[in-house]
């Protein structure tokens, strides 16, 4: 029983985070059709972004006991980088995928040295302000505050995304350029003013995971690249573009990973790659995506 | 014309190690491993139109292909190594390209990554087997039959294994060149314009996307053998998926569009990133500069511009 609950927190914790860095990638894909590797980069620069700036917060005085609110902040401001890089990929939406792919890929490069310049090689942590919310006991596992704080404000988050989606204009409209872009560009709707919104909205849940997840681990320089691969299992297996898809592909990365870790480490992301292959065999599109062509 | 050009080029780089230091030689060597590689990514990715973003897997083989040979079965002959490491890419390729060739486009390259990542957290993991992060010794081999013992590492390489190497490159070239003008090659770049129309030709789509991996990934094996010989170890990195998009930013940075673009992509990336790591440890940012500025502005590459300003002067003095 408490093997069982140990995993299931650790898990759905590791699931709240990819979530939100999936969600993101998911949203992007869906409208402008760009898989965009650059989303463990956002999610690197949130994390030690995110150390920064509770660190000035506590310099200047704020209880420590805000942080988590101070995280949030820091993972939204860095949406402002958002619409500087839509502008680079504007470049290249009518292009193959392959150029595509590689603009994102010289993302990933260029950020790895920006970490580099502004945090330095050495991995950085925010020592022990996780245990400032204190700790919940329960069915006999002992876990932070903090970690259930944080699946909860995932859980907040998805149900904001689903909302936005389903029931505002602007989710609809959305939804309609995702669907078919010169119908509704022909409609009226401003699309270079949509896909600069949209890819900052994707690029605001993936610095926020990573202000979210810091406190409980290091931010290091391989943050970003390994990420990436992990958030790439989540929507294969979910499905491209969708967002239902991108919560259950979380939640099996998660919840395999904790699995794979307690039981038998050396499966830990090798079980996640044989996932993914086998949905990809048996259901290219994933669990929740649409054909396509 | 071209065929000037060409032997001016290996004519060059035959001449190298006399004029060069030993430094510089050493560096050429990973650009003829990379080159080998490439020509045969090519096929797959400029040829047939499929990019793969996990042919590190291939190179991978081909490196742990060259350590076990030589550390673990005692097997000194580079020719044996060649043979055996490039057969097990070519039985590794059978599943992955039986699963991958199903898919096209982003979910090719997606599938691809998978396994490379894949096989990467095997050789990282089982530390046993693999010898994990640190992986595995590669010794010194023999050269047709001559050990060259008088000489000392480096001199080795960039005397007689420079030399063995740079041949391999002409000949994996000459192949690769009859293998795309053959009708098979032109049948890959029907595949690539327009699938659908080449079935209805009566063009066996599926089966030769497998074949173009298959050859692509003995292509990568080779490379990564020559890669291991050269450094004296092989890695887990070698088999990252970062690792992958450099082989993408070599073919796209040289020009995917041209039979040579992908080896003028190896040397120029190769000798640029060890400028660039020499004069900053922000040489991956500068990388990426240069990508970025491949991509949106010379999308056909250094060959493309080659070609381009050719046209050029030729136009100017008709």
């Amino acid at each position: 029983m408490t093997a069982f609950v140990d995993i299931l927190f650790g898990g759905v914790f590791h699931a709240a985070v990819l979530f939100l860095v999936a969600a993101g990638l998911q949203l992007v894909f869906g409208v402008q059709k760009i898989v965009n590797l650059a989303c463990g980069s956002f999610y690197a620069l949130g994390a030690y972004f995110g150390i920064s700036a509770v660190n000035w917060a506590l310099k200047l005085g704020l209880p420590p006991q805000l942080f988590l609110g101070v995280l949030l902040l820091a993972g939204l401001v860095l949406g402002l980088i958002g619409p500087v890089i839509e502008a680079l990929l504007r470049t290249v939406y009518h292009r193959d995928e392959a150029f595509q792919l590689l603009l994102t890929f010289a993302l990933v490069l260029m950020f790895q040295d920006v970490l580099r310049f502004f945090w330095g090689a050495n991995p950085q942590q925010l020592g022990d302000l996780v245990m400032s919310y204190g700790k919940l006991s329960a069915g006999g596992v002992i876990v932070p505050t903090y970690n259930m704080l944080v699946i909860l404000a995932s859980i907040v988050i998805a149900a904001g995304i689903g909302t936005f989606l389903q029931r505002t204009r602007f989710g609809r409209i959305l939804r309609a350029t995702a669907e078919n872009r010169e119908m509704s560009q022909g409609l009226g709707v401003n699309v270079r003013w949509m896909y600069a919104s949209v890819f900052t909205l994707g690029t605001v849940l993936g610095t926020v995971g990573g202000a979210l997840v810091v406190p409980t681990a290091a931010a290091s320089l391989d943050m970003p690249v390994e990420l990436v691969v992990e958030a790439f299992a989540v929507v294969v297996i979910g499905g491209l573009g969708s967002m239902r898809g991108a919560l259950a592909g979380a939640l099996i990365v998660g919840i395999m990973r904790a699995l794979a870790i307690r039981y038998y480490a050396e499966l830990e992301m090798l079980a996640i790659y044989l996932v993914v292959i086998a949905v990809l065999i048996a259901r290219p599109v994933g669990l929740f995506g649409k054909p396509v062509e | 014309m071209r065929l000037a050009v060409i032997i001016a080029a290996v004519v060059a780089l035959a001449a190298f190690p006399k004029l060069a230091t030993p430094y510089y030689v050493t560096l050429l060597l990973p650009a003829l491993a990379y080159a080998i590689a490439l020509l045969g990514f090519n096929l797959l990715f400029g040829y047939t139109g499929l990019l793969s973003f996990g042919h590190a897997l291939f190179v991978a083989i081909g490196a742990y292909g060259a350590a076990v040979m030589s550390s673990k079965l005692g097997v000194k002959s580079f020719e044996l190594i060649l043979l055996a490491s490039g057969a097990a890419a070519v039985v590794a390729a059978v599943p992955v390209a039986l699963l991958s060739v199903r898919y096209v486009r982003i979910f090719f390259g997606i599938l691809t990554l998978a396994f490379g990542m894949l096989f990467h957290s095997f050789l990282f993991k089982f530390y046993d087997i693999t010898g994990g992060d640190t992986g595995i010794r590669v010794l010194r081999p023999s050269l047709i039959g001559m050990d060259f013992k008088e000489l000392d590492k480096t001199s080795f390489l960039v005397g007689p294994f420079y030399y063995y190497c740079l041949v391999l490159l002409v000949l994996a070239g000459l192949l690769m060149w009859r293998l795309v003008h053959s009708p098979f090659g032109l049948q890959l770049q029907a595949i690539r314009e327009n699938p659908r129309k080449a079935e209805y030709l009566g063009v066996r789509v599926r089966l030769l996307r497998f074949i173009a991996f298959l050859i692509s990934a003995l292509y990568c094996a080779l490379g990564g053998v020559i890669l291991a010989i050269n450094t004296g170890q092989s890695d887990p990195e070698l088999a990252y998926w970062t690792h992958s998009g450099e082989l993408v930013f070599m073919t796209v940075l040289g020009g995917f569009a041209s039979f040579f673009g992908p080896v003028v992509g190896a040397f120029t990336f190769v000798l640029l990133k060890a400028e660039l790591m020499g004069l900053t440890q922000y040489w991956r940012f500068v990388l990426g500069v240069i990508l970025v500025l491949i991509v949106v502005l010379f999308p056909r590459g250094l060959a493309g511009l080659g070609q381009a300003a050719w046209h050029k002067l030729r136009g100017a003095r008709p």
